[in-house]
């Protein structure tokens, strides 16, 4: 089966991000910038399946700015096979990311769309059950495991109070939960490879696509800062303090 | 319009999570909310205050929560509705975002405030940021940070029970069970107090140095990713970004470093204590009270002096 899989370009998880002064977003400027770490989770997995004879082919796709080829590239050194950009410059809500890979299912009739189940940037967590809404298909997401099983696939979710496992009927969407496994590094090898694998390009409006968004940010503001308290001596003093000072136990 | 609250429960009551978003969709209009599965959790949600009428089904498609039926629901029911709202839990934020794009809206994910009906703020970047945003859809479709909003009370309400509607099940899923661990402690995004454990704990044996210090306090145990990924603790004790969000009273951090993607989980907790080894560990950045030293040492002392009264 053919596999696709959307990868987001996010501000590394190791930045502390800062509040612009003007209070119209957070500081992307000179920011080092990387795939979500979800997506790298659904690129591995998709690896996965194609190396166990499941998948045969995987397409890596990325909607945002032309730099997103950075991302799809990584993918591709992965192991994907090739990829799409859907090149936009501006804000895009999960709801127009759902529709420009719903009309991306449509030219590339894959049977699988694996997502991670949440950018580290929104943290909106929506996109993948968007896509499945639009599309009509079965989700599995927060995905800690997944099988082939004859004509469905299988899902372990991880949920509030443990695991559950679903059969979806196939076409599905499934989205990555982190336990789902351990994304590989691309060697070098594979990395000069990748610079060879296509990449086609694509405007939202080439798809039928608008993309306005839905939601717009009245402003963003740096959240009330915690003071650092003091260090306690000893376990009694600490247990004193909880008792009487904070009165908390 | 009333707003419609699809709710979480245990079978015979809501989820404090689920009581939480009552109280945040009670800023938008009269609230009603849906009960799928046990009458006895219909029968608790009429009682709970500020809830003017409880829509329930027993029917089969919705007794395990599948998103594709439930989506379908509340779709069906949406047009009665200027919001439908959800807790932000694994529930909620599987199938709201699906119910919104059937609707063809922008879902708005994982509330912390309610500024008016249109307009909503949210944390994005691991709370680092809060956003202000606001909405131009005609109908709003909503997860709800539990932690941020105090919980309508358990008692109070006497709304009527009727039961839902049913919609067309898509049968696109099936449920093939589930292995939910039984506990007597109490549930982590509810409870008073919760002790976390980090990668430092070692192994799942030594997570009962955490579970003994929780039992004295009557706390719920929860867990960094590091301690979950090495299998210490299961998935659903995961605090953080990209786990479950608290805020207790009292949040113990156990040899846990403090990284943002933990400290977007618990740094809204009243109080915070961390016993880490490390005196320049960054949760002592964010902790109200800080102990230095080997959480071997200390934990065994720690759960002898809340034993002394
Ligand atoms: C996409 C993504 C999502 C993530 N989501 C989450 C999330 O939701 N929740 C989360 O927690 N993390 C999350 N993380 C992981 C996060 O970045 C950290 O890696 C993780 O929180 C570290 O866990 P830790 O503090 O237990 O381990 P470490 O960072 O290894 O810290 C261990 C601490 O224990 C101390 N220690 C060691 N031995 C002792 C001892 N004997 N006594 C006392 N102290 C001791 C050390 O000094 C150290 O501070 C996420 C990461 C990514 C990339």
């Amino acid at each position: 089966m053919k596999l696709l899989v959307p990868v987001k370009r996010v501000v590394d998880y190791n930045v502390k991000v800062r509040v612009k002064a003007d209070g119209t977003g957070v500081e992307t400027a000179n920011v080092k910038m990387s795939m979500n770490p979800f997506d790298e989770i659904a690129v591995e997995e998709a690896v996965r399946l194609k190396e166990k004879g499941v998948a045969t082919e995987i397409v890596a796709v990325s909607c945002g700015p032309t730099a997103c080829q950075e991302q799809i590239r990584t993918a591709l050194a992965m192991g994907a096979d090739r990829g799409i950009l859907v090149e936009h410059d501006g804000v895009l809500e999960p709801l127009a990311v759902a529709k420009l890979l719903k009309a991306l299912v449509a030219k590339e009739n894959p049977e699988l769309v694996i997502l991670g189940k949440q950018a580290i940037d929104d943290d909106m967590n929506a996109t993948g059950q968007m896509l499945a809404a639009l599309l009509g298909w079965a989700q599995g997401t927060f995905a800690s495991k997944v099988e082939k099983d004859g004509d469905k696939l299988k899902v372990t979710r991880e949920v509030d109070g443990g695991l559950e496992t679903v059969s979806l009927k196939l076409p599905a969407i499934v989205t990555t939960d982190l336990r789902l496994n351990e994304p590989r590094y691309a060697s070098l090898p594979n990395i000069m490879k990748a610079r060879k694998k296509p990449i086609e390009n694509v405007k939202p409006a080439d798809l039928g696509v608008d993309v306005t968004p839905r939601l717009t940010v009245l402003k963003v503001e740096e959240p009330a800062k915690r003071q650092a308290g003091k260090k306690v001596g000893s376990v009694q003093e600490l247990v004193d303090k909880l008792r009487n000072e904070a009165k908390v136990i | 319009m009333a707003v419609l609250v699809l709710a979480d429960h245990d079978g015979s009551a809501l989820t404090q999570p689920s009581r939480s978003t009552i109280a945040a969709a009670a800023k938008l209009g009269e609230v009603h909310v849906l009960v799928l599965g046990a009458a006895a959790a219909a029968q608790a949600a009429a009682q709970v205050a500020g809830v003017a009428k409880v829509l329930h089904s027993e029917a089969e498609p919705y007794a395990n929560g599948l998103a594709e039926p439930v989506a379908a629901l509340l779709v069906a029911l949406a047009p009665n509705y200027s919001h439908l709202l959800a807790p932000a839990s694994a529930a909620g934020k599987n199938v709201m975002p699906r119910v919104a794009a059937l609707l063809d809206v922008q879902v708005i994910s994982d509330i912390a405030g309610v500024v008016d009906a249109d307009t909503f703020v949210r944390p994005i970047y691991a709370g680092n940021a809060l956003a202000t945003v606001k909405s131009a859809d005609p109908k709003k479709v909503i997860t709800v940070r539990a932690a941020s909003f105090d919980p309508a009370a358990a008692t109070g309400g006497s709304a009527a029970v009727e039961a839902a509607p049913s919609a067309d099940d898509p049968g696109l899923s099936s449920f093939l069970g589930a292995e939910i661990a039984k506990s007597e402690r109490p549930e982590l995004t509810a409870a008073r107090i919760v002790v976390s454990g980090g990668r430092a704990m070692g192994s799942s044996e030594n997570f009962k140095i955490i579970e003994g210090v929780a039992d004295k306090l009557g706390a719920a145990v929860g867990a960094s990713r590091a301690a979950v990924d090495a299998g210490y603790a299961p998935n659903d004790h995961q605090v953080g970004q990209t786990g479950k969000i608290v805020a207790p009273e009292l949040y113990i951090a156990v040899g846990i470093s403090g990284a943002i993607q933990h400290l977007a989980g618990m740094k809204d907790s009243k109080v915070i204590v961390a016993i880490n080894k490390d005196e320049e560990a960054p949760i002592f950045s964010v902790a109200d009270y800080g102990l230095v030293g080997d959480l071997f040492k200390l934990m065994p002392e720690l759960e002898a002096e809340l034993a002394k009264k």
